[in-house]
């Protein structure tokens, strides 16, 4: 069987979705031309609970998606198969872009992001919140706003839902 | 996915997810800057034995999309004119460094040939009478967005019209209609429906029109008139073809579909623009889309990986 611990518990993922969005609004001193964008799959519900969490704190903002998978560097070497369409239904010009995650891990799939945000705009900046840093990056890229950091094997699995935060595999240390 | 090469080859599985892939591939065509680094560095060779416009050029615009880099052979400045076989001229072009071919050919069964002399995939843009695979997927996909249909066509009712004995188009057409559900009629004169008829047949248009989602009218191809297939062009039009008195006829919501290219006043007897189920644009636009999906699965997707290291 394989081994499973839980890390954080679903009041540990909503307190953290809570802090997130207050410093989303306090480094960005409010939150004029701010947008959220999830990347699929994972990043996407993430996405969502943040803007309704900003909703709640101050006022909407605009959420979207993408899907980086035909901007990664890995095609032909791994399977590849994308999630669900991308949807920004908002101009990015000038904006300044969260994007979300569930998981930074090697950063890759994060700089595939970049480059399919750029296909849509120049943002006037860009910044990533995510809600488990595991570490093993493999580019030059952080987090600006972290849920949990979370120093993990290679070996190991991280799974992030609405109810928790869960390490699978290996040790489960 | 290693080739395209018929729709029965293809199955349903496949239909479904080059049509959901399809979806991403139509985003990415929305952007204001729509290419993709996908297929970087990979080499896609069109080979075309007959005449096309669009599906030569949907093809290319496709593979430019997708970042890959393309070349085109046309048969007219080849060395085919000096009785180059077709083998070989596959095996030269192969040895340049081809990941994919995209080959139109008279002769049905030649993508099947050629895929026994090369490693490269095989992507059939047409071969004889026999199978035009992206043409049916291009339209499944345009009926899909035009009706909301993305769980399948159960109970959808297609006629499709003309020359079903020489039409590749209508091959595979009736293959991927019956896939995906749906309930398909062919409705020609007897002179131009094949020996064997895997569909129900109508006698003539009016039988049909009345009740029909889809109305999918074929290119009446003018050298069946010297064959004497036909008696003259006004008789076809007069029971095959759309009128403005049988466009009337047609339900609020069927669509109208031709795939090109048109002989107005024939089979298309009224101006398509005035049709408001018309979309034949559509489809034409969403064939760029439906083949950067066939590519990148080709190409792109991995899924072939664990059998070609």
């Amino acid at each position: 069987m394989t081994a499973s611990k839980q890390v954080l518990g679903p009041d540990d993922v909503r307190r953290a979705v809570t802090r997130m969005a207050h410093e989303i609004i306090e480094r960005n001193r409010g939150l004029t031309g701010v947008a959220l964008i999830g990347l699929q799959r994972g990043g996407v519900w993430l996405a969502e609970a943040l803007g309704a969490e900003i909703a709640r704190i101050e006022h909407a903002i605009p959420v979207g998606s993408v899907d980086a998978s035909l901007h990664r560097d890995d095609i032909g070497i791994r399977p590849v198969s994308p999630g669900a369409v991308s949807e920004i239904p908002f101009a990015i010009d000038g904006t300044t872009v969260v994007l979300v995650d569930d998981v930074l891990f090697t950063g890759r799939t994060v700089r595939a992001a970049l480059d399919a945000i750029g296909e849509y705009g120049r943002p006037r900046a860009v910044q990533l919140a995510v809600m488990v840093d595991r570490g093993h990056r493999e580019l030059p890229i952080r987090p600006d706003f972290v849920g949990k950091n979370l120093p993990t094997s290679t070996e190991e699995e991280v799974r992030v839902e609405h109810d928790g935060v869960t390490i699978v595999g290996a040790g489960a240390a | 996915m290693k080739h395209l090469r018929s729709i029965a080859e293809l199955g349903a599985d496949g239909m479904a997810r080059l049509l959901d892939l399809t979806d991403h591939m139509a985003e990415v065509n929305r952007r204001p800057n729509p290419k993709v680094p996908a297929l970087r560095g990979k080499t896609v060779c069109m080979i075309f034995f007959e005449d096309s416009t669009r599906t030569r050029l949907s093809f290319d615009t496709a593979a430019k999309r997708l970042s890959a880099d393309t070349m085109t052979f046309s048969v007219g400045t080849s060395s085919v004119n000096k009785g180059e076989s077709l083998r070989d001229t596959i095996e030269t072009v192969a040895a340049m460094g081809v990941d994919a071919f995209v080959i139109r050919h008279g002769s049905s069964g030649t993508p099947w040939q050629v895929s026994n002399w090369t490693n490269s995939s095989i992507i059939n843009a047409g071969d004889g009478w026999h199978e035009h695979p992206t043409q049916a997927l291009l339209d499944c996909y345009t009926i899909r967005t035009a009706l909301g249909r993305t769980g399948g066509f159960d109970g959808l009712r297609i006629a499709i019209v003309g020359d079903i004995k020489h039409s590749r188009v209508a091959r595979s057409n009736i293959d991927a209609f019956r896939l995906m559900g749906a309930e398909v009629t062919l409705v020609a004169p007897r002179t131009l429906l094949p020996p064997v008829v895997s569909a129900p047949t109508a006698a003539d248009l009016d039988d049909v029109i009345d009740d029909i989602d889809v109305l999918y009218l074929l290119r009446m191809q003018r050298e069946r008139m010297t064959e004497a297939l036909v008696p003259t062009m006004r008789e076809y039009t007069a029971r095959f073809g759309l009128t403005p008195q049988r466009a009337r006829r047609l339900g609020k919501h069927a669509l109208v579909m031709h795939p090109g290219p048109m002989n107005r006043g024939v089979e298309m007897a009224v101006d398509p623009s005035e049709l408001p189920g018309a979309v034949i644009t559509q489809q034409v636009t969403n064939g760029i889309a439906v083949r950067m999906a066939v590519l990148f699965d080709i190409l792109g997707s991995g899924t072939d990986l664990e059998v070609q290291p």
